[in-house]
């Protein structure tokens, strides 16, 4: 029965959230807290040669200053400090020696009673350091890139496929050629609330800790492993996050800081970091790119080249899919793709929102433009011209569903695309300069294994839980939907809890894949709690039931009903009731299909389509209309899934218009640090805005049939919006962000 | 990043605090706070009212915008102390008897906010802009309201809601 699936239910946590009630991690105030205000170095290479804390210690009110030199024993290996989305390497390690491998690394922590006497006392320690030369700017080591060390992680996110053919002859002997480089510097996740844990500390050293992360069962590891506590004398609460974007994937320093400093201080502490600190982690790596494209006279592809060279830090290899999306878009007879890394003393890079994805659409999706120019042909045309159903990256498996073809035709059509004049600098409105443009967006539709908890209550409502994360995207409304529909409940006596290890674990909540992975452990605990209640119900005196199989009953409306007779029934209550009123629980376990996935390429698809509204005189470029076609297999929730895309589309503006970390490399440290000069859209930035949803049905991917959307609304539109600049302006414009000196 | 600030000339920090009144959502929170503690923190870390939020403490983001004798300002650039004898409402004070504030209702009817994080201060920002009597058009709801980050990127359905409580034809 889908009663809620599919339909526009709003936000089960929007109360909480227009009322102020939702609770996000520094907003546990626990009794007796105290506060850490983190101190940054000041330089990006080198060693610490005095830290003198005497001042900040003086200060009435202060409780201990924390550095290399006071700190604690930890663990000894790097392998207590991995987390879920460690890449190969070292993890670094807060406070650790007096070594500075990047700049703003944590050097102090100072514990106050009130926030404002450790902000006071945390600017009176005195660091002096000895610097050496840092190495920061990848575009100084394009010829010394070498292949990154693989790992776990490539399991998620693999490298390149073997080459097929001869891609560097092909390209030299095709009668078409495009070939170009594409640049996009470093950008810094920013979610609207910073990072920041409470760590209450309980009877016996019980840590309760509150944490912004995208996974609590992630939290939990690194804390229990990095400090060697037993993992019953720790719990980690996450219920709220306020944006993350993928920076929540990695347990960042405060929480290792806030955790140190309660254990030794045997006090409840809390450390946030500041805006400016929310650029001395990860970050979405500066990354350079070549394409070469060659083609036939009519249009078909007979080389691509595809090649990415990537920074990351001295300490991790921290690696994305940049190159491997072309392949698996376009078919060609021979082609190559590569992806190398440099070392740079820089924090070690993280999944940003569409990591590597929209790194490499936004280089590989222009240059597709630029060669539909060069034959004379429709970027769309070209684009179903060189349409594939298989692809060659692995091992030319066909895709489990691909309605690419209708978001082509269902995008153009509402856009109106048909009507372009393909002639750049065709079209005008007052003194502005007006270009169309689109590209093609894919993402993964991955899935991992999830549990999840099921529980009939006392009173006959539906507890479901599971110790994943919602970070805005809609879990706790789509988990209640298809746990609704599962048991045929009322969603309103439905209730979805997330975010407590003391839950069944989940796994991060990355890579669009929460609503197939944990949207399935949800139907699975529901099926399995369906199935006991209707064990249970055949027991009831004078069941309606008996010798009657569990495929004759329906679940509606809270009650067991048989399909044949629906006067025949049981309702959920009954059944409680003859458990002698208690609550009854089963858990569910999700794991994908492993022997039917490995036969398909399983992948979301999109398209996108821009207008820009381009100043010559200022060089301001404005997105007036946009609109994306998305095929993503079964929507949930198209209200949050709407939301989703358009702010994955907002992302896609940012990306290609505005933000953008710079850092001075001569000091090898940021210099627009703030929200003031990291510029992000504002309202103003943003016009009209649509979402096409194609059909999509998809029985492969996951028992629900869904693909996940918190990727794919972003994917497409950088490329998009640069394709439309070259369109209006008949300028093509290879660095991102398009700022307007680079337009005029 | 702080060191790049200038070294605070007085290093002992006065331990004094003072007591103050700030009536917030009509009841007087009776407080002793350090002068330089700012309205936010003071919402946040001694009144227990976190509904407002730090997306910055530097006046760039929004996030804790709160209405001041209903005019909408940044809680993190004005101190506590500042406010002893002002009406303060912040998003916990927006709902009266138990029904949502139309705004309220709006953000959640037009699904505008996801994460949350920026969703009070947007809401007070809204009310506070339709108290300035300034809105004429979409366009202008667009302008006066971004002073107020959405990482998210849920601007559309922002207009949306405050252009029904405005009534207002967002498609203008």
């Amino acid at each position: 029965m889908s009663q809620y699936i599919g339909e526009p239910i709003t936000r089960v946590d929007g109360h909480e959230k227009v009322t102020g009630q939702a609770k996000y991690a520094a907003e546990f105030n626990v009794p007796d807290l105290t506060y850490g205000v983190v101190v940054s170095s000041t330089i990006t290479k080198g060693r610490i040669t005095l830290l003198d804390t005497s001042k900040a210690l003086a200060v009435n009110g202060v409780i201990e200053v924390f550095t290399h030199e006071n700190r604690p024993r930890t663990a000894w290996f790097d392998i207590s400090y991995k987390d879920q989305d460690s890449p190969p390497g070292s993890p670094f390690r807060p406070l650790y020696d007096n070594k500075i491998k990047y700049n703003g690394q944590p050097v102090a922590l100072v514990v106050a009673e009130t926030f404002e006497l450790a902000r006071f006392a945390a600017m009176l320690v005195h660091v002096e350091y000895e610097a050496e030369p840092c190495d920061t700017d990848l575009m100084k080591h394009l010829d010394t890139v070498r292949n990154p060390e693989p790992g776990l992680m490539n399991l998620m996110k693999p490298l390149p496929p073997k080459p097929r053919g001869d891609a560097d002859k092909a390209f030299a002997e095709a009668p078409v050629q495009q070939s170009a480089q594409y640049i996009h510097g470093m950008q810094h996740h920013n979610p609207m609330e910073m990072f920041a844990s409470t760590v209450e500390y309980g009877k016996n050293g019980f840590l309760t800790i509150y944490d912004k992360t995208q996974g609590v069962t992630n939290s939990l590891l690194y804390v229990t492993q990095a400090f060697n506590i037993p993992f019953n004398q720790v719990r980690v609460v996450s219920p709220y996050v306020g944006g993350a974007f993928g920076s929540g994937l990695r347990p960042q320093y405060q929480l290792f800081l806030a955790v140190m400093a309660a254990r030794e201080l045997k006090r409840s502490v809390r450390v946030s970091l500041t805006r400016q600190q929310m650029w001395s982690f990860g970050h979405r790596p500066a990354t350079v790119q070549n394409v070469c494209l060659g083609t036939q006279a009519d249009g078909t592809i007979t080389a691509i080249i595809h090649e990415a060279k990537a920074a990351t830090s001295q300490f991790e290899d921290y690696t994305e899919e940049v190159v491997n999306w072309t392949g698996k878009l376009y078919p060609t007879p021979n082609g190559a793709l590569r992806y190398k890394l440099k070392s740079l003393d820089i924090y070690t890079p993280l999944d940003m929102r569409a990591p590597g994805g929209v790194t490499g659409l936004s280089a590989v999706e222009c240059a597709v433009d630029e060669l539909a120019y060069k034959l004379g042909m429709d970027p769309l045309e070209f684009r179903l011209k060189n349409y594939t159903e298989r692809d060659w990256t692995e091992k030319d498996r066909p895709f489990s569903s691909k309605e690419l073809r209708a978001c082509f035709r269902q995008g153009a059509e509402r856009f109106g695309w048909s009507g372009r004049n393909p002639e750049p600098r065709s079209m005008r409105k007052d003194h502005n300069l007006i270009g169309w443009g689109m590209a093609t967006g894919i993402w993964d539709a991955a899935q991992v294994p999830a549990r999840a908890e099921a529980t009939l209550t006392v009173n006959g409502k539906l507890r479901v839980r599971s110790a994943t994360a919602d970070i805005g995207t809609g879990t706790y409304t789509i988990m209640t939907q298809i746990a609704a529909d599962t048991l045929g409940m009322p969603i309103d006596d439905v209730v979805f809890r997330l975010g407590d290890t003391t839950m069944p674990a989940a796994p991060i909540e990355g890579g669009s894949w929460t609503a197939s992975t944990v949207g399935s452990a949800v139907k699975s605990a529901c099926d399995t709690l369906a199935k006991t209640l209707f064990r249970m119900a055949k027991r009831i005196p004078k069941s309606p039931f008996v010798g009657v199989g569990f495929d004759d009953v329906l679940f509606i409306n809270g009650e067991i009903r048989l399909k044949r007779n629906p006067s025949a029934r049981v309702s959920l209550l009954e059944v409680v009731n003859l458990n002698g009123g208690r609550a009854i629980t089963e858990t569910g376990t999700s794991i994908p299909n492993l022997v039917a996935h490995m036969k398909y390429s399983r992948n979301a698809h999109a398209a996108a389509f821009v207008e820009v509204q381009v100043d010559e005189d200022f060089g301001t470029v404005k997105v007036t209309r946009a609109i994306s076609a998305v095929a993503a297999g079964r929507i949930i929730n198209p209200r949050t899934a709407r939301s989703q895309i358009i702010g994955g589309m907002v992302w896609g503006i940012s990306h290609a218009l505005q933000e953008e970390s710079v850092m001075d490399h001569r000091y090898g440290r940021f210099m627009n640090h703030d929200l003031a000069e990291y510029h992000i859209p504002v309202c103003a930035d943003i016009h009209e805005m649509d979402v096409v949803f194609v059909e999509e049905n998809d029985t492969v991917v996951n028992p629900l049939g869904v693909k996940g959307v918190g990727e794919i609304g972003l994917v497409a539109m950088p490329a998009a919006i640069a394709n439309a600049i070259f369109h209006a302006t008949g300028k093509r414009i290879y660095e991102l962000p398009i700022q307007l000196d680079k337009v005029m | 990043m702080q060191t790049t600030l200038p070294a605070p000339t007085v290093e002992s920090a006065p331990a004094m605090t003072r007591p103050i009144t700030l009536t917030v959502n009509g009841t007087p929170y009776q407080l002793n706070l350090a002068p330089w503690t700012t309205l936010l923190d003071a919402l946040r870390e001694y009144a227990n009212l976190t509904g407002t939020k730090k997306g910055c403490d530097h006046g760039q983001c929004g996030a804790c915008t709160v209405l001041v004798n209903g005019k909408r300002i940044n809680a993190c650039l004005t101190l506590a102390v500042m406010h002893d004898d002002h009406e303060i409402t912040t998003i916990e004070g927006l709902a009266t008897d138990g029904a949502l504030h139309p705004v309220q209702k709006a953000f959640i009817d037009h699904d505008a906010f996801q994460c949350g994080y920026c969703t009070p201060g947007q809401i007070c920002s809204a009310v506070g802009m339709i108290n300035e009597g300034q809105v004429r058009t979409v366009a202008d709801v667009r302008e006066l309201m971004s002073g107020n980050l959405c990482r998210c990127g849920a601007y559309p359905h922002i207009v949306d809601a405050i252009c029904e409580v405005m009534q207002l034809d967002a498609s203008k």
